[in-house]
């Protein structure tokens, strides 16, 4: 499995509220949660953000509400994978269970900007900065983590098992 | 090795003799939780599900409490769905309006967790029952959603931060500045993925009510959970509120902790915290003159019946500072009667506060005081984060009741030694 999309950056303790504001959690469709992604943080991201692309944070990436809408609109939006230097715990969870592929990586995290093109392979764990000429070695995705992101999420995983 | 309490609870759970921290495993739940915003989420999860009966219908607790009484035709749709599901699946711990109250604050009160459980809720702050002794965290909706069906959850074992509390609280703290303080000094990831433990001679100083506060917030430290020791206080509670058995865990001597603090109870001051994270902590001292536009006191961090008497103590025959909005939300039915039953409603509204049903509401900017550009809030809630309250450019400053209190009559953030003698 491989991602490979253009890069959205962002700081330290980017937090479930600016990811998706409690003002849009009378919804819980997808496609309509995916409208106001990062409106709080990031009022563009909406209109930049393209199929594959990857979004690259610091630390605590996710923390406060536990509101799975959160990766919910991520994934919805056409984000590939989160790349941060730590996760909040339960977004952290949040992600996995719904098929956001996510990758701690603190190198990464410093070494790629706003715009990069980075490919990602989650057989290896390996991260190519394409604009740079760098790479960085992150975690591999078990193949058990793989599988749910194959299924998209944890209940079709189960029933599938 | 030694075990701290969180393992000791997990290792009972799993069915193990022992565990070490980073091990996974999967443990038995005695409670899943869900509120109106998340259970829908978990509803629809588990509609994929290939089984789909709940485990255990007397061991789901569904609160509808952060957007009723419903705000918009969305919400009540929210509503209606998750009424649906727990009618269809004879859910006992269903509570709807006019028996709900802010989840966190509802459950322990109605007796359904108590010392040495475990339990799951699709809400962060779940880790509040970490007060009673118990092993509570927040997921995602569909951890929830599995816990429904299968009454079991995986858990990497946390390791912990060791919380030595001593002293008595000098005047005017509670427990909100306790636990401002601690997020204060190690930050909103200093806690990250571990257990926040607090034990020593001091916690016999802290009311069940700062306990609760504390525990409640450890998520605001990104910790997995918080957790109390249980005394002679928690067992009195615990014996009014439930007819469970609980079973006590007490850390082993040789217990491994990553870092361990101590706390001096008599050495706090009043501590604030400014926009726009839970970490950006001052002492009451170092504030200045900030002028407010609002003040909340109420949520599942400061709803409770303590909170309205220190409040109501400092409000007694002033005014609302002109100009200001201040709006006063009881936890639960029973706190809210109970406030009017010693003449606590009465005096705010007597001084130009509202006194609302039990709701979230304003905490996450959902409604009953959704903040403008440019405004400010003292507010005895959890997070300060941009956006929380309402407008991207308004300000949530937290604190505790007797400092929002304060501050309603000031105008600006205040001590309460400012206005008693």
């Amino acid at each position: 499995m491989k991602a490979f999309g253009t890069v959205h950056k962002y700081g330290d303790n980017v937090d479930t509220d600016v990811i998706i504001p409690a003002r849009y959690l009378n919804s819980s469709d997808p496609a309509e949660l995916a409208k106001s992604c990062m409106e709080d943080i990031d009022k563009d991201f909406v209109n930049r953000v393209k199929p594959g692309d990857i979004m690259v944070a610091n630390k605590n990436f996710g923390c406060g509400s536990s509101r799975e809408h959160a990766p919910i609109a991520i994934k919805a939006s056409g984000i590939s994978c989160v790349i941060a230097e730590t996760f909040a715990r339960i977004f952290y969870r949040n992600a996995i269970n719904i098929g956001l592929p996510i990758i701690e990586c603190p190198e990464a995290a410093q070494g790629i900007d706003a715009g990069d093109q980075v490919e990602i392979d989650f057989d290896s764990g390996m991260i190519y900065n394409k604009t740079k000429g760098t790479e960085f070695k992150g975690q591999a995705f078990p193949p058990f983590m793989q599988e749910i992101i194959k299924n998209e999420g944890l209940i079709n995983y189960i029933n599938n098992k | 090795m030694g075990m701290t309490m969180t393992q000791k609870i997990l290792a009972k759970h799993a069915g193990l003799d022992s565990v070490v921290a980073g091990q996974l495993i999967e443990a038995d739940l005695d409670l899943v939780l869900g509120n109106d915003v998340t259970t829908p989420v978990a509803i629809h999860e588990m509609e994929k599900f290939n089984k789909k009966d709940v485990f255990d219908k007397e061991k789901i607790a569904l609160v509808m409490d952060h957007f009723t009484p419903n705000k918009d035709i969305k919400s009540a749709e929210h509503c209606k769905c998750v009424r649906e599901f727990s009618c269809a699946n004879q859910i006992k711990n269903y509570f709807d309006v006019g028996e709900m109250g802010i989840e966190h604050a509802l459950l322990p009160e109605k007796g359904l967790i108590v010392a040495g459980e475990t339990c799951i809720g699709a809400d962060s702050h779940t880790c509040t029952y970490g007060a009673l002794g118990a092993f509570s965290t927040g997921v995602g909706s569909t951890d929830m959603a599995a816990g429904m069906a299968t009454g079991k959850a995986w858990f990497k074992v946390p390791s912990a931060i060791k919380f030595n509390i001593v002293g008595e609280k000098a005047p005017w703290i509670s427990g909100k500045d306790v636990i401002l303080h601690i997020i204060g000094m190690i930050g909103v990831d200093g806690a990250l993925y571990k257990s926040m433990e607090f034990v020593g001679e001091g916690i016999k100083n802290l009311t069940m009510d700062d306990r609760f506060t504390i525990a409640n917030m450890a998520i605001e430290a990104g910790a997995k959970n918080g957790i109390f020791p249980v005394d002679e206080l928690t067992e009195e509670y615990m014996k009014e509120a439930s007819t469970k058995t609980w079973t006590k865990y007490e850390a082993d001597a040789d217990a491994e902790y990553d870092e361990e603090y101590t706390i001096d109870l008599s050495t706090l001051k009043p501590t604030v915290a400014f926009p726009h994270l839970p970490e950006n902590t001052k002492t009451i001292d170092e504030v200045g003159d900030i002028k407010i536009d609002q003040v909340v006191i109420g949520s599942c961090t400061n709803g409770r019946i303590s909170d309205m008497r220190i409040a109501a103590e400092i409000m007694k025959d002033k005014k609302v500072a002109k100009g200001l909005r201040v709006i006063i939300i009881p936890g639960t039915q029973k706190i809210y009667l109970q406030m009017i039953k010693e003449g606590l409603a009465e005096i705010f509204i007597n001084a130009g506060a509202i006194v609302s049903t039990p709701t979230c509401g304003p905490c996450l900017g959902g409604h009953m005081g959704v903040m403008a550009a440019g405004e400010k809030c003292v507010s005895t809630t959890n997070r300060n984060f941009v956006g929380r309250m309402g407008h991207v450019d308004s300000e949530v400053y937290l604190a505790s009741p007797a400092v929002a209190a304060a501050s309603a009559i000031t105008g600006k953030i205040s001590c309460p030694c400012e206005i008693m003698n």
